[in-house]
């Protein structure tokens, strides 16, 4: 079998004396598409950001592609990882924020070629190439000089996505990508995350869009209060949850 | 004024017939008169005491282009712009060593601050002046070793690098807490996109925070400049030819104390005016980004009242070139 893209094993996370993560197991093949589904405050984006450790986890063990996040085991005992490395891991790892999060003082453009440029050394050119064909990818190929503010919130989340690909990466995670939107504008975002997911993009999403989920997903979790209650084929999930407080969530969700 | 730059749509059953343009009668406004009224007899007032006073405008009209003055109004530009390039550079750097997780750092910039904004600035022009007395010679070496470079002070500390060093090291001090600010003010958000981008932490603050940070931190920073501008008058004590040293120098011999005050006062005032209009524009450039269109600069406002003025441009073709569009908040969002 091949080496999982992401595999997390028991992973605690507290901040302070609030147990946010109380034992996470997954496990994300690559091309696998995993939403991840569960009431506010139950842990969702402390997970995706322990993935590429925004967050330092307290206990358990996390792997992206066969290699621990964050450390480096040697002679039985972890050692921290330096910035530089811990930096090149996450520049291996796309990440799609709620509130988009683009910078608002450059150009759409220049906000996808930025991290290509000063992260990868890329040359100006060929970043640019490539920036131009992903907006155009999205669909905003003739909007590439526009400030984000002047862009509408569902073209900002495309060109948030746009941003992440052009580092070119191996794991894709979408924090609740468009919980930020208004219902019109959800579709050419979730359009966009479904042909991502066609091409064999490995991704974690973190959604309330049960359609997508059903559609796209390969596997769904779901969590309530730092553990994984459920998880399994999205159909099933859905369809015939097993357990008392899945059937809750999804009765108020569906 | 108002202009449409396309007509909208019109709904079935209503004519296109612009009704008659209002004609109110205006609210009148009699308090604008009476204190209008008021500032008058004070100025006349004012103009009064002068004119009857042995002031004589012939002296400060002889002396406002004299070649010492004007020597000295550039010294004064000179270390108003070096004492400020010192003081956000060193600021900068204070501010993110503030913010930085080393605890180190953080106490050592806390302790400048502490230290530099809580002693007098003319007291401190004071204390490099004549630091001399207590160090006669400065080296620097390799501490237990016998290489070392010497020097004297005295040659070493000119007047002018006794006023930039009192002036930069002051003003670093407030630089710090302004930058903070504007750092602190940029969402955090920004921050995490940037590290999940796998940017370093001196790229995330160079190309993300801080360009950000400047729409905060600029408009004090003009204020800052325009105050040095005039604190700079207290590198006289320690013999800097600036303006204030040499207005002063030359009414020692001429007794013409208050023309020449109003002599380098005018200079001050010519000054500082400039520098706010530098400030407007400045403050206008690092706005880009976060407001959707940039009101029009006084010259392109003066340019479209002659153009309106000459000819009324025909309706819906007044975009003028160099002014952003204003953009709608919700663009129609283009097809997948
Ligand atoms: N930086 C932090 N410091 C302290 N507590 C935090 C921090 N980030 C998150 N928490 C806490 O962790 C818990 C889980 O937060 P998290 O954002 O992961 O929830 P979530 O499942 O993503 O919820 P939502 O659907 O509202 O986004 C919450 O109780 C929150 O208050
Ligand atoms: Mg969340």
């Amino acid at each position: 079998m091949a080496t999982p893209m992401v595999r997390a094993e028991a992973v605690h996370k507290n901040f302070g004396r609030n147990e946010v993560l109380r034992g996470i197991d997954i496990e994300v093949a690559p091309r696998e598409v995993m939403c991840i589904i569960g009431p506010s405050g139950s842990g969702k984006s402390t997970f995706l950001r322990c993935i590429n450790h925004l967050e330092k986890i307290d206990a358990g063990r996390l792997w992206v592609d066969g290699e621990l996040v964050g450390y480096r085991e040697h002679g039985g005992r972890l050692h921290e990882l330096p910035d530089r490395e811990v930096c090149h891991k996450r520049s291996e790892i796309g990440m799609v924020f709620q509130g988009f999060n683009l910078f608002p003082h450059m150009t759409a453009l220049e906000n996808v070629i930025e991290a290509p440029i000063k992260v990868k050394k890329e040359a100006a050119a060929v970043a640019t190439e490539r920036g131009r064909a992903l907006l155009d990818r999205v669909g905003l190929g003739d909007r590439l000089d526009a400030h984000p503010r002047q862009l509408s919130g569902g073209q900002q989340q495309r060109v948030a996505i746009a941003r992440a690909l052009a580092m070119q990466p191996k794991l894709m995670l979408f924090d609740e990508p468009t919980s930020a939107l208004d219902p019109e504008l959800v579709g050419d975002v979730l359009n966009v995350m479904r042909d991502l997911a066609h091409e064999g993009m490995t991704m974690i999403v973190v959604t309330h869009e049960m359609g997508f989920a059903r559609e796209v997903g390969d596997s769904l979790v779901f969590m309530d209060s730092g553990v994984i209650v459920e998880a399994g084929n999205p159909r099933d999930v859905i369809g015939n949850p097993q357990e008392q407080r899945t059937k809750d969530f999804l009765s108020k969700v569906l | 004024m108002t202009e449409f730059s396309a007509d909208p749509p019109v709904p079935p059953g209503s004519t296109r017939v612009r009704p008659e343009a209002i004609r109110a009668v205006p609210l009148r406004h009699p308090w604008r008169w009476v204190s209008a009224v008021l500032v008058l007899i004070v100025l006349g007032a004012v103009v009064d005491t002068f004119a009857t006073s042995s002031l004589h405008w012939s002296v400060v009209g002889q002396y406002i282009f004299d070649a010492r003055i004007l020597q000295a109004a550039v010294v004064t530009l000179y270390l108003t712009a070096i004492a400020m390039v010192v003081g956000v550079g060193l600021g900068i750097l204070l501010a993110v060593m503030r913010l930085s997780p080393n605890r180190v750092m953080a106490w050592v910039s806390w302790l400048y601050i502490w230290f530099f904004r809580g002693t007098p600035v003319l007291v401190q022009i004071f204390f490099w002046w004549n630091i001399n007395t207590i160090l006669p010679y400065l080296s620097i070496g390799i501490p237990f070793t016998h290489v070392m470079v010497q020097a004297s002070t005295n040659t070493l500390i000119t007047p002018l690098l006794a006023a930039i060093l009192g002036l930069g090291l002051n003003e670093a001090a407030y630089m710090a807490e302004i930058v903070r600010a504007g750092i602190i003010s940029v969402d955090q958000g920004q921050t995490e996109a940037a590290h999940a981008l796998g940017m370093r932490r001196s790229l995330v603050m160079r190309r993300i925070v801080l360009p950000q940070a400047m729409r905060v931190i600029v408009p004090p920073t003009g204020n800052e400049t325009i105050s040095m501008l005039k604190t700079t008058s207290l590198a006289s004590i320690a013999t800097v030819h600036e303006l204030f040293f040499v207005q002063q120098d030359i009414s020692n011999f001429n007794y013409r104390i208050i023309e020449l005050v109003i002599v380098a006062s005018v200079w001050y005032l010519a000054m500082s005016s400039v520098l706010t209009v530098f400030q407007y524009y400045i403050e206008r450039h690092f706005a880009r980004g976060s407001v959707r269109g940039l009101p029009p600069t006084p010259i392109q406002r003066l340019r479209r009242m002659l153009f309106q003025f000459h000819a009324a441009p025909p309706f819906g073709s007044a975009a003028e070139p160099g002014v952003e569009p204003w953009l709608p908040p919700t663009m129609p969002h283009s097809g997948m």
